[in-house]
């Protein structure tokens, strides 16, 4: 049981919660992840751990709605427990001193982008991050992101806020401009094999962090299992980091839609039970 | 050995085991029947999750009890990886003193409900008992009378807990809750010490709760044994990953002084054909995890599974039968094994062979898989089965399956579980650099202690063996715990030695910084 200290509103659908968690704040880095459930009936879902604080104990995440489990657990006010969480979980990014690093990160995907963006600013590298969402309300810690960046983009679907546009018009941008060494990004599975497929035909190395469906979350399912290069290799242990070239970003959207019909009937019925309430 | 054969001796001259013994004529005993066990209707139990054995009546235990003659020297004990005194704990079922046999059980055995129900009892006490050794007839049924003793006492509402030595202050650790570190647990907490056990998910219990389905092994009855030994005073740490929470390093500066590394054989093999990942394509680990753990079947709970029409599970042993007996109770018109090999090869245990055939499992044997075919969607539809022959023994012993050529065609499917071995979890054993693994990913250790290379950290179960019995990682927790008291012990002797030697305080100040 994991008390929750602090809430915050990024939009009506994410939110960031700050959990008191003691020794994952003392052991996790940048890239790890923590597995929760709500309520004893819940699912176990991966989330990865954007901030830690080891003085007060506590880790911080940020949830989008998705479907049941990220409403309830977006339900839960300052006081609740959370019922199960373990971590960390993972590998920790591997930080090195590469260069200039050209971030992107697309929607919810920026909070976990957000404790790798200031690894690599800590390692003494250039950052230019490049942020993107469908619309102005979409884009979440832009300041925080700042705040280890040299340069931010931002690019919005609709044109609402910085530039009309997908993430990977900004990256192309970046790169016809000046030399970049490494890549990283995160975001929804299909803006990754995009960014992948730019970084690639510019022969920019491109690390892509990976949220899958996962169970136990240390090896013992395979749940999250892709294939990088041709290999099988699971998310949870190997991962979350691989690299972008090398991942089948196809394959792990289907698998990433593997229960579509049955979260669509659960949230059917969690939405009717609700009327009843 | 031979002082467990002295201490078994002296036990069987009791007075009352001599006067229960000459009741009845060991003639008459060993003319007596075995009794089977009583089992639900197959086509009932494959549509529920309801136990399929349903155990012995009083009548009947006591019955079964009478045919074991109380040998002068009681092989079948030699044949239990933890050392139960058999003849004592059945003869108190003959005596009718079920509560007293409990807690003969419960000296050397932390889970005898679970043990009852799912050891292999056909290959070992059994295997070696009179009857089946000397007699060429069927053995007592010790491991049915096993599961009789342990639900009489739970149903009884008088469970006794275990006596346990005066509490030492020293603090042990287990990693893992599954059988090796239960049992662990149940041993050292009796000798005395402080025993916290560490597990990685949110329930305790290990493959007992994510792997065995409920129609074998019910969920609570193993959490009425977790709690005799949280009674006895362990105490059970969830949401807790030994090498990523908190290091073994870490757990030391807490004043933990040795540990038993019970990590379980936690990576499912695949078997690297084209399609492997399609959606719909299970291992057993996990297929298994979201029914029995996450109780992915109930509309109450979140965790979803897909359950197919026609489900093949591919694969020959006890964790094979467990998913394609699931995937019937979930609702498959056709659940079917697939095996490389003959029946008679099938690693399974005969029993499990033998339900999942009364329940309407297909055996496709002398079949094996070469690739997985998908819809648009990505969802595995179909598979490409290649026929195979036996060809010369393999190192197993087992004639080697050899494919047909020409043989290959096509079976529909909507689901897969692949049920083809574990290897071990690295998790643990890659978080300790100076730990000796093999090969294999196994911890390498003494077999005559459990005791790794890193002198303070003993393993067992699974992570040493790569994948074997509930019983068997029993067997290892006993002996690591045994092991691991008499290290103890030492080191302490050792200490209290030096500290003797001392003959000015600052001497003692000399060794403390050291």
């Amino acid at each position: 049981m994991n008390k929750i200290v602090d809430k915050e509103y990024f939009s009506d659908n994410v939110v960031k919660l700050v959990i008191e968690a003691p020794e994952i704040a003392k052991s996790r880095k940048a890239g790890h992840f923590i597995i929760l459930r709500v309520g004893t009936k819940g699912e176990r879902i991966p989330l990865t751990i954007v901030g830690s604080d080891t003085e007060n104990g506590t880790i911080t995440i940020i949830v989008q709605k998705m479907g049941v489990s990220s409403i309830k657990l977006v339900n839960l006010e300052v006081g609740d427990y959370i019922t199960d969480v373990v971590g960390p979980l993972g590998n920790a990014t591997h930080i090195e001193k590469a260069g200039t690093v050209l971030a992107s990160g697309g929607g919810v995907g920026v909070a976990p982008l957000l404790p790798i963006v200031e690894a690599f600013k800590n390692a003494g590298n250039k950052v230019i991050t490049v942020l993107a969402a469908r619309s102005k309300e979409l884009i979440i810690l832009e300041e925080q992101i700042r705040d280890f960046s040299d340069e931010v983009i931002i690019m919005t679907d609709d044109g609402s806020y910085g530039k009309k546009g997908l993430v990977t018009l900004g990256l192309e941008e970046v790169i016809n401009r000046e030399k970049i060494d490494l890549a990283v990004t995160v975001g929804p599975a299909i803006m990754m094999k995009f960014v992948g497929l730019l970084t690639k035909k510019y022969n920019i190395p491109t690390l892509a962090s990976l949220n899958t469906i996962m169970v136990d979350g240390t090896g013992m399912c395979g749940a999250c299992r892709v294939t990088v290069g041709g290999r099988t290799r699971f998310v949870c242990v190997d991962g979350p980091e691989f690299d972008a070239h090398q991942v089948d970003f196809d394959e792990m959207l289907s698998r990433l839609n593997a229960y579509k019909k049955q979260e669509e009937k659960a949230y059917e019925n969690y939405l009717s039970k609700y009327r009843k309430v | 050995m031979d002082r467990i054969l002295e201490y078994l001796k002296k036990e069987r001259e009791q007075e009352w085991r001599v006067e229960i013994r000459s009741k009845i004529k060991t003639k008459d005993r060993t003319s007596m029947e075995r009794l089977d066990m009583p089992e639900e209707d197959p086509d009932v139990r494959n549509k529920s999750y309801v136990e399929v054995n349903k155990g012995l009546l009083v009548e009947q235990a006591i019955y079964e009890a009478q045919r074991c003659i109380d040998c002068v020297k009681p092989t079948c004990v030699e044949g239990c990886p933890v050392g139960i005194n058999i003849p004592k704990f059945i003869k108190k079922i003959e005596t009718g003193e079920f509560l007293e046999s409990a807690k003969i059980l419960k000296e050397t055995n932390a889970l005898p409900a679970v043990c009852g129900r799912v050891c292999p009892q056909e290959v070992q006490c059994e295997m070696t008992c009179f009857y089946t050794q000397k007699l060429g007839k069927p053995p007592v049924a010790i491991g049915n009378l096993e599961r009789f003793v342990a639900d009489y006492e739970r149903n009884s509402g008088q469970i006794s807990i275990p006596e346990i030595s005066s509490r030492n202050g020293i603090k042990v650790a287990a990693i893992g809750s599954g059988p090796s570190g239960l049992s662990f647990a149940g041993d050292m907490i009796k000798m005395g010490y402080d025993v916290t056990v560490f597990e990685a998910l949110h329930e305790i219990g290990g493959v007992l709760k994510y792997g065995i389905p409920e129609f074998r092994l019910p969920n609570d009855i193993v959490d009425v044994e977790i709690e005799i030994l949280h009674k006895m005073g362990v105490r059970f740490v969830t949401n807790f990953i030994v090498g990523k929470t908190a290091t073994i390093d870490d757990l030391k500066k807490e004043g933990y002084t040795a540990f038993f590394i019970g990590s379980g054989a936690g990576l499912p093999n695949f078997m690297n054909i084209p399609g492997e990942n399609y959606v719909g394509i299970y291992s057993s680990n996990e297929y298994l995890t979201r029914v029995n753990l996450m109780k992915a079947a109930d509309p109450e709970y979140d965790t979803p599974v897909i359950s197919g029409n026609n489900v093949a599970v591919i694969g020959g042993g006890n964790t094979a039968m467990d998913s394609v007996r699931t995937a019937k109770r979930l609702g498959a018109e056709r659940a079917m094994i697939i095996y490389r090999r003959s029946i008679e090869e099938m690693p399974a245990r005969d029993e499990e062979i033998k339900h999942a055939q009364e329940e309407g499992i297909e055996f496709l044997n002398l079949n094996s898989p070469i690739e997985y075919f998908a819809d648009e969607n990505g969802r595995v539809n179909k598979m490409k089965v290649q026929k195979m022959k036996l060809g010369e023994p393999d190192d197993s012993g087992r004639r080697r399956p050899v494919p047909i050529k020409g043989s290959e065609y096509f079976i529909d499917v909507d689901t897969v579980i692949v049920s083809v071995g574990v290897s071990p979890n690295p998790l643990i054993p890659k978080s300790i650099k100076e730990l000796d693994v093999s090969s294999w990913g196994t911890i390498k250790v003494n077999k005559d202690s459990l005791q790794s290379s890193v002198s303070d950290i003993f393993a067992g179960g699974d992570i040493v063996r790569g994948g074997a019995t509930v019983i068997l990682a029993m067997g290892d927790g006993r002996m690591a715990a045994a092991a691991m008291n008499k290290y103890i012990k030492e080191k302490v002797r050792n200490i209290i030695s030096l500290v003797k030697e001392f003959k000015t305080i600052g001497d003692i100040l000399d060794f403390a910084t050291k």
